[in-house]
């Protein structure tokens, strides 16, 4: 029962965040904002992730490869595969649930109970559309973030198995551009775009809406990771099936 | 003038105000006083039209809020201010930007206009070389200010002030609640307080509204709550010592 409150309220808030537009001349202030805390914010931990995502990949795949029929390049082609299919997609939103979701979460949530939100509304501003329209809109810089991770996290690949001695750099780079389907790449940003929006609206929903004070903030930054996490791991189910099969 | 009508508000089944009437008038400042937990804050929201009243009405210089149009509401809520009780200044901001915030939103006027608009307002309300410091860099009384200044910046008819001297010390509680009846006189204001501290109610009670468990229990001026026999306000008045004695010596001076 809860739970389809919640996604009712979900929905009524997607809805609601676009009414009653703010100015311009601010809104424009606000989402340039949003996008050095949201984006440029998380650049160094994506790029960290990635890096050693991409070594751990291409070392796992070499330690398999016990039969010398099986070509070196393969480690390349595992890589990038694994990289840009799943890892910087996927794995990079859920880090990102938490780095970015719990700070929603705790910003907005702050503000609602330091009744700043209540301060908004009271002078006819649309909380909703002042405080989480900009966060859509500065996420839908995300995908930017996605590539510089496939690029670091395929590069990551290549750095573990020249330096660790499992293949050479020219079989690495064949493996890489082996059998190469442009849609994998169309795939996984249309995965990012749809959690760029998740990550943008489940951690407001939750600090949009808590009740309480201080403690709660906290409970609710918790919740929401979860939540945001869950989602983005049932949406990439759903997206996956129906554009790869 | 403020006309409440019979007002009710519920939130699922927790039945808080049970039918207040009463009337706000222009230019005073109105106290409401009670417990903790009495309602006051709720009421204060049904005010502002934050909280719908599950029954009963409201109206603002005639103008009855529920049969408004959106818009109309609209414009009625820019005529009225609000002060918080956590001042709720916008913590990214600048004293300035908060006090120029709403100019921002709502007015075309220029960056000049709005800035002698500010340092006017901030000058009013004597806060005077903490324009580019940010909330948690001033005072809690200085907070009030700003809040305060946030509040008149669009020249409201309509102030109100949940507990805005909570948390300061009594010297500085009262600088804040004179400030508000000042400019609650000066701009003919309908200002409505919210408060439990005595102290206030001394020094700024025009009219008072004591609210007991959602209901209104007595109502008067601040020579009449001394004057009361009704138990409810006598205990509320009298909790300190220092009430007991003024009591006292009320008596002894009327025998
Ligand atoms: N949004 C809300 N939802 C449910 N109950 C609320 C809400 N706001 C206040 N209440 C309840 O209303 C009662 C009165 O609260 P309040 O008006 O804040 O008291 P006061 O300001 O007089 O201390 C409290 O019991 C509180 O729990
Ligand atoms: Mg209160």
């Amino acid at each position: 029962m809860k739970y389809l409150t919640d996604i009712g309220g979900y929905a009524i808030m997607v809805v609601d965040l676009f009414k009653k537009p703010t100015k311009w001349r601010i809104m424009k202030d606000l989402i340039l904002k949003e996008i050095d805390e949201l984006i440029f914010g998380s650049l160094g931990i994506v790029v960290f992730i990635s890096f050693f995502i991409g070594a751990v990949v291409s070392i796992q795949t070499a330690m398999n490869l016990t039969s010398d029929l099986i070509p070196k390049n393969l480690i390349g082609f595992a890589t990038r595969q694994s990289i840009i299919l799943e890892f910087a997609p996927t794995f990079c939103s859920v880090i990102m649930a938490g780095k970015v979701g719990s700070f929603i979460t705790s910003s907005i949530g702050t503000m609602r109970v330091t009744e700043q939100i209540d301060a908004l509304e009271v002078m006819g501003v649309n909380a909703l559309n002042y405080l989480v329209f900009p966060k859509i809109i500065a996420m839908m810089l995300y995908p930017f973030i996605i590539a510089v991770a496939m690029y670091v996290g395929i590069f990551g690949g290549w750095f573990a198995g020249v330096f660790g001695g499992f293949i050479t750099s020219a079989d690495f780079v064949e493996g890489v551009t082996l059998d190469f389907i442009p849609f994998h790449i169309t795939y996984s940003f249309i995965k990012t775009f749809v959690f760029a929006f998740l990550l943008a609206t489940i951690p407001s929903y939750h600090g949009f809406y808590m009740k309480g004070g201080a403690l709660e903030v906290g409970k609710a930054s918790t919740t929401s990771f979860v939540w945001t996490s869950v989602v983005i791991i049932i949406t990439n189910y759903i997206l996956t099936q129906l554009l790869l099969t | 003038m403020i006309e409440v009508d019979n007002i009710h508000k519920s939130f699922d089944d927790a039945h808080i105000l049970k039918g207040v009437t009463t009337t706000f008038d222009t230019g005073k400042t109105n106290l409401i006083i009670g417990q903790s937990g009495s309602g006051k804050t709720v009421f204060l929201k049904c005010l502002l039209g934050l909280f719908k009243p599950t029954e009963g009405t409201i109206c603002y210089d005639g103008k009855r809020y529920s049969e408004l149009t959106a818009a109309e509401q609209r414009d009625l809520r820019q005529e009225m201010g609000m002060v918080f009780q956590g001042s709720a200044l916008f913590d990214g901001k600048t004293v300035e930007g908060n006090v120029m915030f709403p100019l921002e939103m709502f007015t075309k006027q220029s960056k000049s206009e709005m800035q002698d608009r500010v340092d006017m307002v901030l000058k009013r309300v004597n806060l005077v070389d903490a324009n580019h410091k940010f909330p948690s860099e001033i005072s809690g009384g200085m907070q009030k200010r700003v809040a305060i200044a946030r509040a008149i910046v669009m020249n409201p008819k309509y102030l109100f002030c949940d507990e805005p001297n909570s948390g300061l010390d009594p010297r500085t509680a009262i600088v804040i609640d004179n400030l508000i009846k000042e400019i609650t006189e000066e701009y003919e204001i309908t200002t409505v307080i919210n408060t439990h501290d005595m102290n206030s109610v001394m020094e700024i009670g025009e009219k008072i509204l004591f609210l007991k468990d959602g209901l209104k229990e007595w109502e008067g001026t601040k020579h009449e709550i001394f004057k009361t026999d009704n138990k409810a306000v006598t205990d509320f008045v009298y909790s300190s010592e220092l009430f007991k004695k003024v009591r006292q010596m009320y008596i002894e001076e009327r025998n």
